[in-house]
């Protein structure tokens, strides 16, 4: 019984939650794609002086080499979001399939899964990124996507194995076996919509979890190389002029967290949106 | 003629827990049979192995004269169709998540029977005595008592010759129970039930034959009438002092 009261002012808090997390993530969607066909400058060349302030020609100044910092914020936000993105992806396929095999599995092996993902989510993610990117010869953006999604899929696999044992137990899934649905089917059509809601809520915070690792990753230099102008690299770079030029490290900082925020908000306000049980009768 | 016919059936969890004992069984065609017992005595376990979800530890259970064998996919396929089951919970027996023409539809689907689906659905539907439009709508709009008339629709849609129903009306007030007995004695005129209940005055008003069980084992079984009239076994007679005001009279007429 999962019966929940929304009251009425609740209820009409909502789409305002859908539309805040739609721009904000719609204004890095729009920035990160309009960067593979247009940037206002060069990213790679002198635009301007060195450090220069928000000015009509640079939003957000330039660097201390004298490179638009917007142009380099754009790219950002596209790296932000093919990261947070596809590190999402791979923790889900990966989480959600060894999740719902474990729900399943045997007492013994299921055991063996669950201690095994308690240890995994016992290393912080970047530590584990960290190892993965380390390991690997080539530091690319890749290297980076695909250890936060090995490093993310641990957490998911852990909230996937319990909402599914929760469902389980259900009547409707003895009603659908009694129906003669296969275990394949049933996982499909009553267990997945049943669990996705929570899931969905969790993916928005693993997303912002990645787009923050990865972004610590350039930070540390094991992130994607240059000329990607990642927000930990811009933020890095920025570091040692904090005081004469503020602006490239607060700018970063502000993208990520409305990045953050956004998908947050987006994921919240889509569930209830979508969600039968949470509309109004 | 027998539909099903349990024979001594043995059944536990695991080693130390025994919870059904040398059970022996038999349900003619059209019968409606209650099952009563009190909470812990095996009751809905037994229905899970009449249903094919677990097999016995000994014994066995046929069918139609069939050996009712998980393992056999062809033949479990063929029982699917004709057994199927409705719950106590109104509310964990329907996913949330699905219309109601989804819950209905499912055994058609998965059954793979042939024929139009929509009204098939409508007309389950208006055999519970819900509208037809109900189809469009979830779960949660829908009261406890609407909720156990959709989940015997599910249960009737397939046109199954044997339904179970596991105390399908303890968890509705009574003017609800008495409506949806009604309804199930209205089905159970064309089809074989199964009726488990705690509550011995509903098994009196719907059910034929009566099944008493106590701790895992039958300890009497006959026509309802007779029983009622006439315990024999020291739990029987308890179990019919514990009713509050129920005369053998008003049952038998």
């Amino acid at each position: 019984m999962t019966t929940e009261i929304i009251t009425a002012p609740q209820r009409q808090r909502r789409p305002l939650i859908l539309w805040a997390g739609l721009i904000l993530v719609g204004l890095h969607v729009f920035a990160g794609l309009l960067s593979l066909i247009w940037l206002p400058y060069d990213p790679t060349a002198m635009a301007g002086g060195r450090l220069e302030g928000p000015s009509l020609l640079h939003w957000v100044g330039t660097d201390r080499l004298g490179r638009d910092l917007f142009t380099q914020m754009m790219i950002g936000s596209r790296i932000a979001l093919t990261v947070g993105l596809g590190a999402v992806a791979i923790g889900a396929v990966i989480g959600v399939t060894l999740g719902i095999l474990s729900a399943f599995a045997t007492r013994w092996l299921d055991d063996a899964l669950a201690a095994t993902l308690d240890i995994l989510i016992a290393f912080p993610t970047l530590l584990i990124a960290m190892l993965v990117v380390a390991a690997s010869d080539t530091a690319n953006l890749w290297s980076a996507i695909i250890a936060l999604g090995i490093a993310l899929s641990a957490i998911v696999a852990r909230l996937t194995r319990i909402l599914a044992k929760r469902v389980l137990v259900m009547d409707y899934i003895t009603a659908a076996r009694t129906s003669g649905s296969s275990w394949p089917k049933i996982v499909a059509i009553h267990i997945l919509p049943n669990i996705w809601p929570t899931l969905a809520v969790n993916f928005a915070l693993q997303f912002g979890l990645a787009v923050i690792a990865e972004a610590s990753l350039s930070y540390l230099g094991l992130g994607a190389p240059p000329p990607n102008a990642s927000w930990g690299r811009i933020l890095q770079e920025a570091q040692g002029t904090v005081y004469t030029a503020p602006l490239g490290a607060i700018a970063p900082g502000i993208a990520l967290v409305s990045l953050a925020i956004g998908v947050n908000l987006l994921a919240d306000g889509l569930r209830d949106f979508i969600d039968p049980t949470r509309r109004a009768r | 003629m027998t539909l099903i016919q349990v024979k001594n059936v043995d059944f536990g969890y695991s080693a130390t827990r025994q919870i059904l004992s040398d059970i022996n069984l038999e349900i003619a065609p059209g019968d409606t049979v209650g099952l009563v017992g009190e909470s812990g005595s095996g009751k809905t376990t037994l229905l899970r192995l009449l249903l094919g979800l677990a097999r016995p530890d000994s014994g066995s259970i046929t069918f139609d004269g069939q050996n009712l064998d998980t393992g056999n996919r062809a033949f479990m396929r063929q029982f699917r169709r004709q057994a199927q089951i409705v719950f106590q919970d109104p509310y964990s027996s329907l996913d949330p998540r699905q219309t109601i023409f989804s819950i209905i539809a499912e055994p058609l689907r998965s059954l793979k029977i042939d024929g139009d689906h929509r009204q098939m659905v409508a007309e389950a539907l208006e055999a519970v005595g819900l509208d037809r439009d109900a189809a469009t709508r979830y779960p949660h709009q829908f009261s406890g008592g609407q909720r156990q008339r959709i989940a015997i629709a599910r249960a009737i849609v397939a046109r199954p010759p044997f339904l179970l129903a596991d105390e399908a009306v303890s968890a509705l007030d009574l003017t609800t129970r008495t409506r949806i007995v009604d309804l199930l004695a209205r089905l159970s005129a064309e089809m074989t039930l199964l009726f488990v209940s705690h509550d011995i005055g509903v098994v009196a008003a719907l059910c034929r034959r009566i099944v008493i069980l106590e701790k895992g084992r039958i300890v009497e079984q006959g026509e309802t009438a007779k029983i009622l009239k006439n315990p024999q076994h020291p739990y029987t007679q308890r179990l019919l002092a514990s009713v509050p005001r129920l005369s053998v009279n008003e049952i038998s007429s």
